[in-house]
């Protein structure tokens, strides 16, 4: 433990630490451009320089270990004036085009000219221009104003775990491209635009839109997959112009998927923003009352087994909650908010858990992935394991798809055949989860919303406990507690899935499941369906059912409806949300929904009213409270709490058909990325490879 | 300088193999570095793959070094542009390296640039239609004592000027390279006028005046 002195404040830190961190822990502001607390040190842009006693010149402060005794100036004479000269030669060949520049205001070159810099340059001669490259639809460069800090390449390259960016040629000459300007094919690319600290790197989507003070920016959450980003919404008075990360250093640090941070301009498209209810064949606008009227209509004299609801993957856990208390009224026990039918929601809570926690996966060992293909069903995970993986010491075994995950793994099988195997020790991986001190096993929506779901479920439960993945916390003789291990996860996919298991948003006694309601829609059997964003169910076979559908966009739900109810999107409505850890978050409100489109506890408390079943509650905060009271999961904000563990899954015959992600395309999952332009151009780029010749002008 | 050309694809080859022989080397440099290190051999293999092919390194190579060294295309690539040494694109048969940096171009490195210009036309990076010459402007050659220097692929040939340049293109365009070394004749880098110094040494049969008298002396001293 070193012990420094920064300006004459005397900070000790940890051993392996550099003077930059050292400086930080003092308190100094030493400007940088290359240095990046998450990426490997580059040292290279020399905008960190500060006196160091004894020194001969000034170091670098980034790539400088900080040793015992050291005396550091940030502030002395010398410090300024390297400080100083470093910014007038990075400024030699940047281009003073701020006010036509996207990074405008939030430019870390701007900012720290004006910390750092001299007010005028002494350099005349002409300053040299860079052709811009292409590197797909989301990232627009103008490199001429690239500094060369290379954040961009070693993101690429360390995080995102593609090498494809590089900076080619040297000196005066040096250019950041991809390699024969193909579009940066990684799901986290665009997170290069926030490293960038100058405008060379810059939304294309979002280009010539905004500044960012004009815009309101609201703490959130994400709900394009199960994993719970934290962003923020950028939002220009009703219009929400983009979504940025936010850290969290327990879920995605400072990183979002491309999705999360692009498919907001769905938002914009497709939306219902007024109710409807079909006549004659054709959806025709009517009043809130009036279909209210509609629905109610229908509801009277109807069983309760005649009535089905159905909860979407991105629905906020309050109207979920909301809603199930009004099919309990109604006396349904017809409710299930598993879309793809996943065989989870059943036994303790531990059972469909991503219990490891996400940040847990940096102390595992080994690692078992099965039916999951984590880079596009959550991405952030899927980065957390490629950390972990770096660091050595961690080898992965995949049962299903074979497919690139940015680190090596040993592919065992394709499917519950090979699952089987390593449960009974037969399979030579078996040895590696045996000699593991922490090993997990993650399995995915593609293992378990399959028809013998169950039974996977049951050989991963018996994986987990054969191989020592449960571990119970242990008191050892000082009376110090151990933590305990379970090393036991689901992956979800939708960002409302967890939620509705924790409130028991599944089947009643006697209830059917989302197949029992299709079937039984197709049979007549169930009169009327309430789909509450649920878009990724087959709606042909419904039947004559009557079907509500509430939600926000005009998707496949909306197409079936009999009556349409428009509700808020994410960024919409304040709404709690639970995501695959287990973790609730609160999501808060960016603008209103547009239209006479509502917040959708709202319509389902003003729908209760009109069936004559009124929900008691009247405030956002008193339906929280009423399901804090019911599901004390909820009441716990952003904490973990070590999940139940116990038996479930059942034992029964496995198909032998491989492990398939359930996703098709990672850029349109939900109705909102399928509303979005930019998704469509992703798709077209990286899913459908249908990319347009790079000719190196067309950025 | 400015940025070095890539080959358009109608140049491009579409595959490349190494050859027997380059493939015995590629053992051989492999063998110098540790298992998982084999990454620093991209230096000898991209220089194996222009010797292979003609002077230039066609992107293909460039694959096939990526996949033999576990690397990614970008990273050789990356190495490929940073050092000038590396073609990307076709060079003539006769690849003139013209050093003009401070030494050479105090010695007159400018005439040889002109003479060059004059009787080929070329300019930096250029080369000439019957694809015979190309040009490229380096720095240092490490060879200053006779600047100035202009490199034809493998071979210095050094002192030049307008008339040796012009007497050396011409040799060249006859496809008879003439010895490597001085163009004005002198030895290595003695003086143009011949040996300056030790020349006492000569005179003597190699044994200098001072020591043959000192031994004649002790010879006498022992009878």
């Amino acid at each position: 433990m070193p012990k420094l002195t920064v300006d004459g404040i005397e900070v000790e830190v940890p051993a392996g630490s550099t003077v930059l961190q050292a400086c930080e822990a003092a308190g100094a502001e030493v400007p940088r451009f290359c240095y990046h607390d998450r990426l490997s040190v580059a040292g290279n842009c020399r905008m960190c320089l500060v006196e160091l006693e004894k020194a001969p010149k000034p170091v670098a402060s980034c790539a400088f270990p900080a040793g015992d005794g050291m005396v550091v100036h940030t502030k002395s004479d010398l410090a300024r004036k390297a400080q100083k000269g470093t910014m007038e030669f990075l400024l030699i060949n940047h281009p003073l085009d701020c006010p036509i520049c996207d990074q405008g205001g939030e430019c870390d070159l701007q900012d720290q000219a004006m910390g750092f810099g001299s007010h005028s340059t002494r350099y005349t001669e002409n300053k040299r221009a860079v052709t811009d490259k292409y590197m797909g639809p989301l990232i627009k460069t103008i490199m001429t104003r690239c500094i060369h800090c290379t954040r961009c390449v070693r993101f690429s390259t360390e995080i995102a775990g593609v090498s494809e960016l590089g900076m080619l040629n040297r000196g005066e000459n040096a250019e950041i491209t991809t390699y024969l300007e193909n579009a940066l094919d990684s799901e986290l690319s665009a997170n290069v635009i926030d490293l960038c600290p100058v405008g060379a790197l810059t939304s294309k989507p979002y280009a010539f839109v905004s500044r960012p003070w004009e815009l309101k920016k609201v703490e959130s959450i994400d709900v394009m997959d199960a994993v719970g980003c934290n962003i923020r919404v950028d939002a220009r008075g009703q219009e929400v112009l983009r979504v940025l990360p936010r850290l969290h250093e327990d879920i995605n640090e400072e990183w979002i998927s491309d999705k999360t941070r692009y498919a907001c301009d769905g938002l914009k498209r497709q939306r219902l923003d007024r109710p409807y209810v079909r006549k004659d064949g054709k959806l025709q606008p009517v009043s809130w009352p009036e279909a209210f009227a509609t629905v109610s209509d229908r509801l009277k004299g109807l069983k309760g087994q005649q009535i089905a609801a159905i909860a979407g993957d991105t629905v906020d856990a309050e109207s979920m909650y909301a809603l199930k208390r009004l099919m309990t009224e109604l006396g349904s026990p017809n409710i299930d908010c598993r879309q793809d039918g996943a065989a989870l929601g059943q036994g303790p809570r531990g059972g469909w858990l991503f219990n490891t926690t996400i940040a847990g996966i940096e102390d595992a060992d080994a690692l078992l992935l099965v039916g999951t293909n984590p880079r596009w069903e959550a991405s952030l995970v899927n980065a957390r394991i490629r950390k972990r993986w770096l660091r050595g010491g961690f080898p992965i075994g995949v049962i299903g798809q074979s497919l690139d995950l940015t680190y090596e793994y040993e592919h065992l099988g394709a499917g519950a055949q090979t699952l089987a195997e390593v449960a009974d020790g037969s399979h030579s991986f078996a040895k590696v989860l045996k000699t593991a001190k922490k090993p997990m096993i993650v399995i995915g929506m593609g293992a378990l919303s399959r028809g013998d779901g169950s039974a996977v479920l049951a050989q991963a439960h018996a994986i987990a406990e054969t191989y020592g993945m449960i571990q119970p916390a242990t008191v050892d003789d000082d009376g110090d507690t151990r933590p305990g291990w379970n090393g036991f996860n689901v992956l979800h996919t939708a960002a409302a899935r967890v939620a509705g298991l924790d409130m028991g948003f599944v089947p009643g006694k006697g209830g059917a499941d989302v197949a029992g309601i299709v079937a039984g829609a197709q049979s007549g059997a169930i009169k009327v369906v309430y789909l509450l964003g649920a878009d990724e169910i087959d709606t042909d076979p419904l039947g004559d059912a009557f079907v509500v559908y509430q939600g926000h966009h005009g998707d496949k739900g909306a197409h079936r409806a009999d009556v349409v109810l428009p509700g808020a999107a994410y960024t919409e409505k304040d709404g709690l949300y639970v995501n695959t850890e287990g973790r609730v978050q609160m999501g808060f409100a960016a603008g209103f929904p547009p239209g006479e489109a509502r917040e959708d506890w709202k319509i389902l408390r003003a729908l209760s009213e009109a069936v004559g079943k009124t929900l008691p509650f009247d405030t956002l905060v008193a339906l929280r409270q009423a399901l804090m009271a019911d599901h004390d999961t909820f009441a716990a904000i952003d904490t973990i709490e070590p999940a139940a563990w116990g038996e479930f899954g059942a034992s029964g015959a496995v198909d032998d058909a491989p492990f398939t992600s359930p996703i098709e395309n990672f850029y349109m999952t939900d109705p909102i990325s399928r509303a979005s332009k930019t998704m469509a151009e992703c798709t077209e780029t990286f899913v459908l490879r249908r990319q347009p010749a790079a000719t190196g002008t067309n950025g | 300088m400015s940025s070095k050309p890539i080959a358009e694809d109608k140049d491009q080859p579409a595959s490349f193999t190494w050859t027997p022989q380059s493939e015995k080397q590629i053992a051989v440099i492999l063998a110098k570095y540790p298992e998982g290190r084999q990454s620093s051999a991209v230096l000898p293999l991209l220089d194996l793959a222009q010797r292979q092919h003609d002077n230039w390194i066609p992107l293909a190579a460039i694959d096939a070094i990526a996949a033999r060294l576990d690397m990614a295309r970008i990273r050789v690539l990356e190495v490929a542009t940073f050092y000038t040494m590396y073609n990307l694109a076709p060079v003539g048969k006769w690849f003139l390296q013209a050093c003009t940096t401070t030494p050479c171009w105090l010695r007159g490195s400018d005439q040889m640039m002109r003479c060059i210009k004059d009787k080929l036309g070329l300019d930096n990076h250029g080369r000439t239609a019957d694809g015979q010459f190309s040009l490229l402007e380096v720095e240092c050659l490490g060879a200053c004592v006779n600047a100035p220097i202009l490199q034809v692929n493998d071979d210095f040939y050094e002192d030049m000027d307008y008339e040796t340049t012009a007497t050396l293109i011409d040799a060249l365009k006859r496809g008879e390279p003439p010895v490597v070394g001085s163009m004005k004749g002198r030895q290595t880098s003695q003086s143009i006028a011949g040996p300056t110094s030790l020349e006492s040494l000569k005179k003597s049969d190699g044994v200098p005046a001072w020591f043959a008298g000192q031994k004649a002396a002790a010879a006498g001293g022992d009878d």
